[in-house]
């Protein structure tokens, strides 16, 4: 899967982080950085979670 | 209940439904899936209603959850624009208000909440609510042209409706009943910095003041207050709470007080579960079944009773959740996590209320029970991440103290 974050509308609830830390982090300049563009299938569950979580529809994934 | 799940029935199509249903499909749930809604619209979004498309920045089609195209995958029998009327639990039948019915091995019941009224403010012209997509369209259309509003109730709904008209040009009065808006979920302290960052922007603030009647026929011409005084204005917005929409459940056997009693599993009834702003469902980490109108309660609470009625997943049986919510007003953003009660101590532990910057910390004993920024997004992650584990306050300090 590839994770795709449309940063414009990230609102910096971090509700991403929690789900997926592996693949969402909000760095010391205070910004949502991607980690992993592209995290292997057993990940899927926590980034599904940061999906459906996340307030401004900003996470989605293109398969 | 062990036979095989064919047929599930969602009541309520707004986000509690929507991500059940979705979680449905998800979890590889294959049989028919009904989603019920009383409104003629798709699943939408509520925060931006009174904030980007009062001010005008969004359209109504950026509120929708999906496109039109975007529920082909889930493979739904929507039935929108009918409310469910009555459920009959032995038969499993939920009955719509149009006399058509929708029958279910498996029931969600995500009614959501409407808008409380006063009985002072019979309906007319500029008298307005702020619940629904209609609602808010209706609202700007009506601040269109409007030269004053006033705001009845300074909840955060009413306090984002006051930020929505500063930022239009409106003139806004903002009638509040307590003598501090919020005061029983933020404390009188951030409550009064809340009021008054809404006097920096123009907003005229009566507080302590019920509404006796309002005045103005057939259009709305202003309120009366319990002060004597009378507050002019063209539109009246009421924001001052909703009420679960439970009516049509009554008699249908399933638990029925200030909401819908269910289980940790979110298990109202065999094989009926309640999610959202109706549920009142057991929450570990509350310690209480409380009713919960917060985004993230009904993202969660949809999963979890998919999670518990698919069975399998692994999912904890016990809903357990640390409340969180939001609410932008002007150029702060200001968040809450946690359950705060009005005799907590409350701890300014970076940023002031000067700044209108702040993290504040709610302390009962020696726990750490809530904790409310204002623009310092970085740290309600930390504590809302913090506050799962019900620390100490020692821990809460020492966790500042590291970073």
């Amino acid at each position: 899967m590839k994770v795709v974050v449309d940063l414009s509308s990230c609102d910096l609830h971090g509700l991403c982080v929690e789900a997926a830390p592996e693949v969402f982090e909000i760095g010391d300049d205070g910004a949502l950085h991607l980690l992993n563009e592209t995290p292997s299938a057993d990940l899927r569950a926590k980034v599904d979670k940061a999906v459906r979580e996340c307030p401004t529809g900003a996470i989605s994934i293109s398969e | 209940m062990a036979e095989a799940i064919r047929r599930v029935t969602i009541v309520g199509a707004s986000l509690a439904g929507l991500r059940a249903a979705e979680a449905l499909r998800r979890l590889g749930y294959d049989g028919a899936l009904t989603l019920v809604g009383d409104e003629r619209h798709r699943p939408y979004d509520r925060p931006p209603l009174s904030k980007q498309l009062l001010l005008g920045t969004w359209t109504p089609e950026q509120t929708f959850f999906r496109q039109k195209d975007g529920y082909d995958p889930l493979a739904l029998d929507m039935r929108l624009g009918v409310p469910a009327a009555s459920l009959d639990l032995r038969a499993r039948r939920v009955t719509l208000a149009d006399g058509t019915w929708a029958d279910y091995d498996r029931l969600i019941v995500a009614t959501g909440a409407r808008v409380r009224t006063l009985p002072a403010m019979a309906p007319r012209p500029g008298l307005l609510v702020l619940r629904t997509l209609d609602d808010a369209l209706a609202l700007r259309e009506a601040l269109t042209g409007a030269a004053r509003v006033a705001v009845v109730g300074m909840g955060f709904i009413g306090l984002e409706v006051a930020a929505a008209c500063r930022a239009r040009g409106v003139r806004v009065t903002a009638i509040e009943l307590l003598p501090v808006p919020l005061a029983p979920i933020v404390g009188p302290a951030l409550g009064e910095m809340l009021l008054a960052m809404h006097g920096d922007h123009g907003v005229e603030v009566r507080t302590g003041v019920s509404v006796t009647g309002i005045y103005g026929e057939p259009r709305i011409a202003g309120v009366a207050l319990s002060d004597g005084s009378r507050v002019d204005a063209d539109v009246v917005v009421v924001g001052i709470g909703v009420i679960p929409n439970t009516e049509w459940l009554e008699g249908s056997g399933l638990t029925l007080d200030h909401g819908i009693i269910c289980n940790g599993s979110g298990e109202a009834a065999p094989g009926v579960y309640a999610a959202g702003d109706v549920a009142r469902m057991a929450n570990a980490w509350y310690g209480d079944a409380p009713r919960i109108e917060h985004w993230t309660n009904a993202v969660e609470q949809g999963v979890h009773v998919v999670e518990q009625m698919l069975g399998g997943s692994g999912a904890a049986a016990s809903f357990s959740s640390v409340p969180y919510f939001w609410s932008d007003q002007y150029d702060r953003k200001i968040q809450f996590v946690g359950r705060a009660r009005p005799h907590d101590e409350v701890v300014v532990v970076d940023g002031s209320v000067a700044e209108r910057r702040l993290t504040a910390l709610y302390r009962r004993g020696d726990r750490v029970v809530a904790c409310l920024t204002v623009n310092q997004p970085r740290a309600l992650i930390k504590y809302r991440k913090l506050l799962a584990s019900n620390p100490s306050w020692a821990a809460a300090l020492a966790d500042l103290s590291a970073t």
